[in-house]
């Protein structure tokens, strides 16, 4: 063995996806212990959630993951509904699931397009970036902002959508999933990406599930657990999808997971509007200022990154009490030391990538 | 006489490494930006021409910063020589049937010997910057380099075999066109080998963006990362050459001036090539990128040369 | 499995859980007594509860109650663990043995409650720098930066 080197990667580093470090201990260029130390981005959302009222903690949520602000808004406004007993109205259930599954395709686009940035097809990214954007042209006409979209609120959505919208929002479906395989060919078809991709970072099912790991990361190790089929919430059970499932558990699983999650996304969305009926897109008569009875409770969805929970306890006020997010790309993360071990340096990147952390929401 | 000539030959060789990696760099963006379905630069001077030409002053003045704890004279100079040599190999290329800047007999020696004083250079500047990322890639550098040498000269040999002379103006001479599907497999293997030599992808694993930054030139900053990006341009500028000259025939079928247009329209398509396989596909592992080189590439331009050998004996 | 199959099914395998259980909002909740904890959550994991999905904490002013939610693929059902500690000498048994997935959690709630985890392997704040005085998310954490929100809305 020659001596050890020890390599800060980040901060600010192209590939940490955000502001992570992680500390490496290289043999060469074999990694013997990575480390990755995260808070760089911790602002304190859960105590500041403390200090304002229900309301306005949505606008924070949207902070958290914030390539797919609409989850975090969600699963937020589940927890207060089930505090405060608020029942929502059908179209709205309908929009979030369409929103929420566009959003899933634009944060999957994200997740795929940096693993090709981090293998080195840039073209990959872009290619996935210009679906991205369709998304995101998408949100811009449903609530005018791009990024952080403040939508789902206590009691349905902020606004009903827009004149044209469902058309536009239909031509996406239909030419999406053309568009995945054309990615599929070159990303995940590419001889070099195959050997860059798989094998590396195998993570057994066993493994993911006592590491709490959700959404892609387990699902690529063949773990099949979806929260949208195994613990129906919203209108879900309404809608015919498929769970894709990996099997080798590698980033090449994990990384592929996603694109046809977006293919089965594309089925619900276009399921979800055929089944959209007029009517109300917000609770009535609920009060300006929430003040939901005492008590606790606890929502989870599914998220582009895993199971987005969110803890929620009410003393009464009009401000919550305490606020946690239960974060999967946090939990995910944690994963890092543990498939990183004994690869390269160039390895490590690629791992990371397919963890598809944000760390928005890891910092919170 | 002759120490004048060389030196106004280097300051040709500069000028148009200079002029070719602005050109290069705009026709990199334009293709590049086909291939990622977007538009590139477009709006100084046509089709963004001239955006390049904003570029060079802004790299001009931007501040020059040296890390404290670098090895100063070294970090400061080292550029110099990565993009020297790229320049020097230059003169040797056949411009057009019977003529080249510098005509010597062992030319094509010459051009595989004189970019590889680049490792060297690549090496000082990696160790100078005093930053582990840069050091990981400078030793990447010189291990990648050194080895995609090998197949590189043998690829060559293969038309050095044909031609019977290290000679260019005379390979160019010799060259008939059935040279082509005959040494179709050593351009191959020179193209790749090539675009390992310069660092580019899917081989540009001592700069790997994602994993080093930009590896052995990530400390450096204004012109003299400048030097670093004219140097990879140079090197592809100059391997398009030399690979059109010897495997394309040179200005074949035209000579004189007719014969140098036919020759960087030969060349130019060389470099989309590059560039359009940099643009696809992502980038090797460093042990895959070692495998490939010993175990493919050195392998397939050895049998090469037993071909030609097998077809000169026929003849 | 809803809330009445799976307390029908704890109490049959665990006869000394069933009266800690009892529903809150549609959730099952056990309140252990904070050194029987681990031994509890060791049961739930026999009983199939297989994912530690989140470890959190809340102060309720005198105590701090820990709050662990285990979910169960088998079962399709999640539980809620809660248990209390003082607040002087706040020390909890550490499930990272039972879960891997708790080391980063515990670490958290170490970091912004002031928790200790007894036999944690790597109990060190996680989020915040390690110079950091205090522990942010208790509820008398002082910092001149928080400004009090005024009321409307």
């Amino acid at each position: 063995m020659t001596e050890q080197t020890i390599v800060n990667i980040g901060p600010s580093h192209p590939s940490t996806h955000g502001v992570c470090r992680v500390v490496v201990t290289l043999d060469g260029e074999i990694v013997t212990h990575a480390e990755p130390i995260i808070g760089h981005l911790h602002r304190g959302i859960e105590k500041m959630a403390e200090n304002r009222t229900y309301l306005q903690v949505v606008p924070l949520t949207d902070r958290l993951d914030y390539v797919g602000s609409m989850y975090a808004n969600w699963a937020y406004c589940r927890a207060v509904e089930r505090l405060a007993g608020i029942r929502v109205p059908e179209r709205a259930e309908y929009i979030r699931v369409i929103v929420c599954e566009l959003q899933r395709i634009a944060s999957h686009m994200m997740g795929i397009g940096s693993t090709g940035a981090d293998t080195g097809a840039f073209t990959a990214f872009m290619y996935a970036f210009a679906q991205r954007d369709h998304v995101v042209e998408l949100f811009e006409a449903l609530c005018g902002a791009r990024l952080t979209y403040n939508y789902v609120r206590p009691g349905g959505v902020s606004m009903d959508l827009p004149e044209g919208w469902v058309e536009q929002c239909r031509a996406f479906t239909a030419q999406h999933p053309s568009a995945m395989l054309e990615l599929d060919r070159l990303l995940f078809g590419n001889v070099i990406a195959r050997a860059r991709l798989k094998g590396v970072g195998v993570l057994s099912a066993d493994d993911a599930v006592a590491w709490g790991a959700s959404g892609p990361t387990a699902r690529g190790s063949g773990v099949d657990w979806d929260l949208r089929r195994d613990d129906p919430y919203s209108v879900y059970p309404r809608f015919d999808f498929q769970v894709p499932l990996g099997e080798n558990g590698d980033s090449y699983d994990r990384a592929r997971i996603r694109l046809w999650e977006c293919v089965e996304s594309c089925k619900i969305i276009d399921q979800a509007l055929d089944q959209l009926e007029p009517g109300l897109v917000k609770a009535e008569g609920l009060p300006r200022l929430l003040a939901p009875r005492p008590g606790d409770a606890y929502d989870h969805i599914e998220s582009a990154r895993g199971s987005l929970g969110v803890y929620l306890v009410s003393d009464g006020t009009p401000r919550p009490y305490r606020m946690k997010v239960r974060s999967p790309a946090f939990c995910n993360l944690a994963l890092l030391p543990l498939l990183a071990e004994g690869h390269t340096l160039s390895d490590l990147v690629v791992i990371l990538g397919s963890l598809d952390p944000v760390f928005g929401e890891v910092d919170r | 006489m002759t120490l004048l000539w060389g030196f106004l030959w280097g300051v040709a060789a500069v000028a148009t490494i200079a002029g070719g990696a602005i050109l290069g760099v705009w026709w990199e963006r334009k293709v590049s930006a086909r291939i990622q379905m977007r538009y590139g630069p477009q709006q100084i001077g046509p089709f963004g021409s001239l955006q390049m030409i904003a570029d060079v002053p802004k790299l001009l003045f931007k501040e020059d910063i040296v890390p404290a704890l670098a090895d100063k004279a070294i970090f400061k100079y080292a550029p110099l020589f990565v993009f020297g040599p790229v320049a020097v190999s230059m003169v040797v290329i056949p411009f057009t049937a019977g003529w080249a800047p510098l005509d010597t007999s062992v030319g094509v020696l010459f051009f595989l010997a004189v970019p590889s004083i680049e490792v060297i250079a690549i090496l000082l500047s990696s160790w100078a910057s005093h930053n582990t990322l840069s050091t990981l890639g400078g030793l990447r550098a010189t291990a990648q380099m050194i080895s995609y040498e090998v197949p590189r000269s043998l690829a060559v040999l293969a038309i050095v075999l044909l031609a019977g002379s290290l000679r260019p103006l005379d390979v160019v001479a010799a060259w008939r066109w059935w040279w082509m599907p005959l040494t179709f497999v050593a351009f191959v293997i020179y193209f790749i080998a090539s675009i390992a030599e310069m660092n580019r992808g899917p081989f540009d694993i001592p700069e790997a963006e994602s994993e080093l930054v930009a590896g052995y030139f990530a400390d450096y900053s204004g012109m003299r990362w400048a030097s670093f990006m004219m140097a990879e341009y140079g090197a592809m500028i100059a391997a398009s050459l030399f690979g059109a000259a010897l495997f394309f025939g040179g200005g074949w079928p035209f000579g004189g001036a007719l014969g140098v247009v036919v020759l960087v329209v030969k060349a130019v398509l060389i470099m989309t090539a590059i560039m359009w396989v940099k643009w696809t596909f992502p980038r090797l592992r460093q042990d895959q990128l070692m495998s490939f080189c010993w175990k493919v590439l050195t392998p397939l331009a050895l049998v090469q040369l037993v071909v030609i050998g097998v077809v000169l004996a026929w003849l | 499995m809803n809330i009445n199959e799976l307390r029908e099914h704890l109490c049959s395998e665990y006869p000394d859980l069933c009266p800690l259980f009892s529903v809150e909002f549609g959730d099952g909740v056990l309140v252990v007594e904070a050194k029987r904890l681990h031994d509890a959550a060791s049961d739930l994991r026999d009983l199939g509860f297989d994912r530690l999905g989140m470890v959190t904490a809340v102060d309720t002013g005198d105590e701090f109650e820990l709050v662990y939610r285990l979910q169960s693929r088998e079962m399709h059902a999640g539980i809620f663990v809660k248990a209390r500690v003082p607040r002087d000498t706040a020390s909890i048994a550490s499930v990272t043995d039972l879960w891997p997935a708790a080391n980063w959690q515990e670490r958290e709630v170490y970091d912004l409650f002031g928790i200790t985890f007894e036999g944690h392997p790597d109990l060190r704040r996680i989020l915040l720098t390690d110079d950091w005085v205090g522990h942010p998310l208790r509820k008398d954490y002082e910092d001149d930066r928080i400004i009090r929100r005024p009321d409307y809305i």
